[in-house]
């Protein structure tokens, strides 16, 4: 526990020092609104379903590329330093992934208070129940991304590759951006049975304040599962890189 | 309180293979090695001669393929934590992540080795005032020159005061000034605080004026392990020089230098005595000759160096190797 106090905060030190990275952080998801929302049919009812689905985007696109920071900290010999403490190598890894959720928190409360002016309605316990749920995916998909990096090890190009071409197919077949409603049977199939889908609809169902729904309980296994399986995936990878 | 009383590092069979397209590389094979406390060893070899992977073994950050290897008293397979907690390493790369400053990272190593937040900061201060680092640690690692980094990079290293200290290639990649300012730094921590230390070099100077001890590690073995001068006097010797007016008067000195013992060469005019003690050998030759009347014309001692050792080991030139 202390273990991954220490690397928690330092891994969140080097984000607090320099605010201006923050600030950007916090306010990229407002600006990707503002341009998209305009795009939509009805704004103020679209507002409702398009935040939670920013919100999540957001988090995905942070989270998923965290793994080039420790990529980063391999090359220079931080990460070896790190390695040849007495720190528990678990970690190592949920130190790093814990610290994602901070700006991920802090971009949601940014975009909140944003559109909250122009119609969004705010349900506080449905989306502290959503950013809680939000959290634990966070935690997961950091850690996959951790993984990522420890194995493309002196490969760097493939920890992007692997990133982008994952990343869009799975927003997109999330229904993130755009409704799948229209979309055609095979690719309803295929939204299905990514995880990510699940977690959308419980943050949209979240944000409208519905709290006990199905939909909200099948979201929440969804983020338990990627949150689990991604540390376990992760914690594995620091292991076999420690031996 | 093994780990005062017992050896720092005992290895038995140590070996890491690795498999590089469907071959195995052994990469370091059945080192037996012991370094005793306070000991400053250096691992001379070229690269790729195992040095590294040893010392990444020894670190735990490698496993060995088979073989044991004791560090502070405890086993690096089994109990890596132990081992970490007590010894300090020193990477080829920046300890401190770049994006960091330097103040923080020191605290950070210093939570990170179990010191409390009170601690951890004023060893930090401490650290930061005796390698010179006050007037840039509270910048950026990134914004700092190589030296710089190096002398933040051993500041973490000790930030727990480690009995034991590995220093991996430390000096590479430094100008001259630099490397000079790092071995003062790395004897004073020797003979201040008795820590035991061991460093990887290629550097052949860097291991002769440094290191008490050097093992010689060429493809994974263990070559030859000694103090540098007597490794120079074993295996090279100081190479005597005489020079004369006539190729006769060399032939005849060389009959008589014979009598000395070492290995005797002629060429023209000017004879070649190599010999342990060459410097011991000088005034006793010269007086033989003056007495046979046979005019020496120029002296010259030449000492061996760690190159010649290498050379007379291995075949090759180290030197070559390291540029290669």
């Amino acid at each position: 526990m202390r273990d991954t106090a220490v690397v928690f905060s330092r891994e969140l030190r080097p984000v607090l020092r320099s605010p201006f990275s923050l600030i950007f952080t916090m306010v990229q998801p407002v600006f990707f609104l503002a341009l998209f929302a305009p795009l939509l049919p009805d704004t103020v009812g679209s507002l409702q379903w398009f935040v939670p689905g920013v919100v999540v985007m957001s988090c995905l696109f942070g989270t998923s590329v965290t793994g080039s920071n420790l990529q980063l900290e391999m090359q220079t010999g931080s990460h070896e330093r790190m390695l040849v403490s007495p720190l528990s190598r678990p970690a190592l890894l949920i130190g790093r992934a814990l610290k994602e959720i901070v700006p991920m928190l802090a971009q949601t409360v940014v975009l909140i208070l944003a559109t909250i002016p122009f119609g969004f309605r705010l349900h506080p316990v449905g989306v502290l129940v959503g950013l809680a749920m939000l959290s634990v995916f966070c935690v997961g998909l950091g850690s996959l991304s951790y993984a990522l990096a420890l194995v493309s090890e002196g490969q760097e190009w493939i920890f992007w590759t692997v990133q982008q071409t994952l990343l869009f197919p799975l927003l997109l077949i999330a229904g993130i951006l755009l409704p799948l409603d229209n979309g055609p049977g095979w690719l309803k199939a295929l939204s299905h049975v990514n995880p990510l889908t699940y977690l959308v609809d419980a943050e949209r169902v979240l944000f409208n304040g519905e709290v006990f729904s199905g939909t909200v309980g099948a979201g929440l296994l969804a983020a338990v599962l990627v949150g689990v399986g991604g540390l376990w995936v992760g914690i594995r990878a620091m292991r076999r890189g420690a031996a | 309180m093994t780990s005062t009383v017992g050896p720092m590092i005992k290895t038995e069979s140590l070996t890491r293979h690795f498999t590089v397209k469907k071959k195995t590389v052994e990469a370091v094979s059945g080192l037996d090695l012991e370094v005793r406390p306070g000991e400053l060893v250096a691992f001379l070899g070229p690269n790729g001669a195992g040095k590294s992977t040893t010392l990444r073994m020894l670190t735990t950050l490698l496993t060995p393929t088979s073989g044991t290897a004791e560090v502070a008293g405890f086993d690096v397979r089994t109990n890596p934590r132990d081992v970490r907690a007590r010894i300090g390493y020193i990477g080829q790369g920046n300890g401190a992540g770049h994006s960091q400053r330097g103040r923080d990272e020191l605290i950070s190593q210093g939570r990170a080795y179990g010191l409390g937040r009170v601690a951890a900061r004023s060893r930090a201060d401490e650290l930061i005032e005796s390698l010179g680092l006050a007037e840039v640690a509270d910048r950026m690692v990134s914004s700092l020159s190589g030296g710089q980094r190096r002398r933040l990079d051993i500041a973490m290293g000790l930030i727990h005061t480690p009995p034991l200290l590995f220093l991996d290639e430390p000096s590479t990649g430094l100008d001259t000034q630099n490397r000079v300012n790092l071995q003062e730094h790395i004897r004073r921590l020797h003979s201040d605080h008795g820590t035991t230390m061991v460093l990887t070099t290629h550097y052949l100077d860097e291991a002769d004026q440094l290191a008490e001890r050097i093992v010689v590690i060429d493809h994974g073995k263990l070559i030859a392990d000694d103090s540098p001068a007597r490794l120079k006097s074993e295996h090279v010797g100081d190479r005597i020089v005489l020079g004369f007016d006539t190729a006769a008067a060399a032939a005849a000195a060389a009959n008589r230098a014979g009598a000395f013992g070492g290995r005797v060469e002629v060429a023209g005019a000017t004879v070649t005595i190599s010999v342990p003690e060459g410097t011991q050998l000088v005034p006793k030759l010269l007086r033989g000759l003056d007495e046979a009347e046979i005019p020496v014309t120029a002296v010259e001692v030449t000492r061996p160096t760690l190159d010649d050792v290498f050379l007379v080991l291995t075949g090759r030139s180290l030197r070559e190797g390291a540029a290669a």
